[in-house]
């Protein structure tokens, strides 16, 4: 029979990767829509308000997703995690409702402005609410970033009777790896709805429909991936050497690494044989391993061999996801930086670039997945690296098959929602930006002096 | 009086308004999803919903408040809780789920339409049942042994009590949620809450006082709390306030009040929660575990709190404007956002 704990992980894995997903989409999607708006409050064009408000019903479904599949998580810490609760409750609690006061009620309240508020307040409100939504996603990023980069690097604090108490709040929120981790989810973030909205704009270039607004997305996509995809990556090449650093097992397991050595090879593909402690059908490239994770060509590399067997995390998912996430990193930065020249000769709308567009439209969640399996698998086998295990972290007194009940609920419950969701956001999509709704001239009535359209 | 002994005060008040705000607020919108099936048809379905579409979101962040809360300031409250109340907390939880999404799905849905009426109203009444189950379970009591639970078994928290609240509950928020709907709406709709409502109030009156009579018997200690001078001065206002509330209430639906309901449904759900929370005070999981031993220590509670101080005013700030921005009737045909 399954053990409780094998089946808690499951489940904490599979409903955070499902709720990520929503997230990391409406952050990127929220500051799209402070975009749109001040665009369309300078310029006033009708195409642009029509875009602004066709991805506002999106970014209204997948929040709802996002909000609903979130309080799973605020709550899964007591019911499966008890003892990383009890034990880490002091320093990661104040995190967690830090993030409640400062961002989720914020984007919570004025989401309905947003959706609800158009005929209820001036153009200008409105648009405040907009800023207020996109600022409460990267507020609330922020809170979540610090509390699981403090798991994977903690500090500020000492120990009692197996139970954390915070020392110094400002260690505790800016740890080690912090602020190399916190700019990579928000890149991510962004790329991911990045290449969603060129995806979907190059979807209806293809097709020959809504062409204006439809440039405008993809134009905007494009240019920013350009400058994006660069920067993503040296931030992910900083958060590397850090992980070098701070967390020298998850290093090894990324890289497959088994003895320590310096002039290490990058290993481009492996199979990683944990039993026999080795790599099959290994694929090295020599001293450039060094230079990637070291910035020398002699630079050392812990391997997996220093480490005590029941301290290691398993290679082949960090391995593996690692190499998918790097491997969509480049190709995104070579889409962009390619569909510049071609922007440059004016040959941006070949049908076939266009799809390669539309095939990479995925490509930020996958990347951003691998890199949450890279980061989450590595840190194991502890829930906060180096001082608590996650054998130590479940609730005692939750029987395996209540577990298992829940496992098998949220599976089915998730796979229903996720379906629905894609069911009607490809609705969505074939409606497409349609003319959206003009103000109506409901308050004129009460004044007849002012005009139809003016701003309250 | 030392910070380690005033905190966990301070930190028990916040947490009982944080829960406080979410049963007065998403209370009436889950009431909404319980009555739904006394509507005429969809279009008054949709009408129900829309009256709260633009504030749910925000109402049920206050659950979320009460759970990071108790977390950062309760820390060993929130793992006992909530592992031992694990099946009820899943199935809130899938509840809510399915609560929250059908006010989206409800209004992009053609032929599926049916599908989320019958999920907003099916979750709404077991999220609720389970918040008035979990409550009853709480106050009843978790014994512990060495700072554990002491029951493993997966049902323990199943006792005619802890039906009793849930069922209790479910009557309570259909009563907001009626009193809501005689603020929001108009004309048939109107008539059909308003017939809802005192029905409604004779269900709540008769489970506040089984649940009131019921509770002495839990815990000898609650006894002499509640028949001893000279706590029962301090209380006795409560049952007392409950009356003349139930009454004013009971009046003002003769009378077709349209604000006072929702007002005097409010107020009775603030008695109802107050007489709870002197129940078991200061233990934050009854009978035993109080606020001190379960408390974070001060210097956890203190950082949230400069927090709480500065931000909890704000919300309230921007709660009240969008409640201001989203004021009057509910127009019947008035649109989910397309």
């Amino acid at each position: 029979m399954f053990e409780a704990i094998l089946l808690s992980r499951l489940q904490f894995g599979f409903v955070i990767s499902f709720h990520i997903l929503f997230p990391a989409f409406t952050i990127g999607l929220a500051n799209w829509l402070a975009f749109l708006e001040a665009l369309w409050l300078r310029t006033r064009k009708d195409y642009v308000r029509d875009l602004y408000f066709f991805w506002l019903k999106i970014f209204a479904v997948s929040f709802g997703v996002g909000v609903v599949s979130g309080i799973v998580m605020s709550f899964q810490f007591g019911t499966n995690w008890a003892g990383f609760s009890t034990a880490a409750g002091n320093v990661v609690g104040p995190l967690l409702n830090y993030e409640v006061l400062t961002a989720f009620f914020m984007e919570a309240t004025f989401l309905g402005v947003m959706l609800f508020g158009w005929e209820r307040v001036s153009h200008r409100t409105h648009f405040f609410a907009t800023c207020m939504v996109a600022l409460g996603t990267l507020i609330s990023t922020f809170w979540i970033m610090s509390a699981n980069s403090w798991m994977q690097t903690p500090a500020g604090y000492e120990i009692k009777a197996g139970v954390f108490y915070p020392l110094d709040w400002w260690a505790v929120v800016f740890n080690p790896s912090f602020l190399y981790r916190l700019p990579h989810m928000v890149l991510a973030a962004f790329l991911t709805t990045a290449f969603v909205i060129g995806g979907i704009s190059a979807l209806y270039l293809l097709q020959g429909r809504f062409e204006d607004k439809a440039w405008l997305g993809f134009k905007s996509a494009l240019a920013f991936v350009a400058i994006v995809a660069p920067l993503q990556i040296l931030v992910g090449d900083a958060t590397g050497l850090q992980v070098r650093e701070n967390q020298p097992a998850k290093l090894a397991a990324i890289e497959a690494r088994w003895e320590t050595q310096s002039r290490v090879p990058l290993t481009l593909f492996a199979w990683p044989d944990e039993a026999a402690e080795r790599n099959d059908y290994a694929l090295d490239v020599p001293q450039l391993g060094s230079l990637i994770l070291t910035h020398s060509f002699d630079g050392t590399v812990k391997g997996l061999k220093d480490f005590a067997p029941a301290d290691r995390p398993p290679v082949a998912i960090p391995f593996f996801a690692f190499r998918i996430m790097v491997g969509l990193g480049f190709a995104m930065l070579a889409l962009a930086w390619w569909g510049l020249v071609k922007w440059k000769r004016g040959t941006l709308a070949s049908r076939w670039y266009l799809r390669a567009w539309l095939w990479m439209m995925p490509s930020g969640f996958i990347a951003l997945l691998t890199g949450w399996f890279v980061a989450e698998v590595g840190r194991q086998p502890w829930v906060v690296y180096g001082v608590l295990r996650t054998a130590e972290a479940t609730s005692t007194n939750v029987p395996a098959s209540s577990v298992l009940a829940s496992l098998i609920v949220y599976v089915v419950v998730y796979l229903l929602v996720f379906g629905f969701v894609t069911w009607y956001l490809l609705q969505m999509l074939r409606i497409g930006p349609v003319r959206a709704p003009q103000r109506r001239a409901i308050r004129t009535a009460a004044r007849p002096l002012s005009l139809g359209d003016e701003e309250l | 009086m030392t910070a380690e002994h005033v905190l966990p005060v301070v930190w028990y008040l916040i947490i009982g308004f944080a829960v406080l705000m979410y049963v007065l607020l998403d209370g009436f919108v889950l009431g909404i999803g319980i009555l739904t099936p006394f509507a005429d048809d969809d279009a008054q379905r949709d009408h129900m919903m829309n009256t709260a579409a633009p504030i749910w979101d925000g109402n049920e962040t206050w659950l979320v408040m009460g759970g990071a809360g108790l977390m950062a300031a309760f820390p060993r409250a929130y793992s006992i809780v909530l592992s031992a109340l694990y099946l009820p907390m899943l199935a809130m939880l899938i509840a809510l789920i399915f609560r929250g999404i059908a006010f989206e799905f409800r209004f992009k849905a053609r032929r599926s339409r049916w599908v989320w009426g019958v999920a907003f109203n099916v979750g709404s009444t077991i999220a609720t049942f389970m918040q008035g189950l979990i409550l009853g379970a709480v106050v009843e009591g978790m014994p512990l042994q060495g700072g554990k639970y002491v029951h493993e078994a997966a049902f323990a928290w199943f006792s005619p009590f802890s039906m009793l609240t849930g069922v209790a509950l479910v009557f309570g928020y259909a009563l907001l949620g009626a009193t809501w709907l005689i603020l929001k709406t108009d004309g048939r709709l109107q008539r059909i809450a308003f017939d809802l409502t005192r029905p409604l109030m004779l269900g709540v009156i008769a489970f506040m006082l089984l649940v009131s009579s019921w509770l002495p018997f839990l815990d000898p200690r609650l006894m002499t709390r509640w028949f001893t001078w000279p706590s029962f001065l301090y209380l006795s206002p409560v049952p007392v306030l409950a009356t003349l509330n139930a009454a004013l209430l009971w009046r003002a639906v003769l009378r077709n009040e349209e604000l006072q309901p929702f007002m005097l449904s409010l107020c009775f759900f603030v008695l109802g929660f107050l007489g709870l929370v002197s129940g078991i005070w200061p233990n934050i999981v009854p009978p035993t575990l109080t606020i001190w031993q379960a408390a974070s220590p001060p210097s956890s509670q203190g950082f949230v709190l400069v927090g709480a101080l500065f931000m909890i005013p704000a919300v309230l700030a921007y709660t009240a404007y969008s409640y201001r921005v989203f004021r009057g009737k509910v127009a019947a045909d008035s649109g989910y956002h397309h």
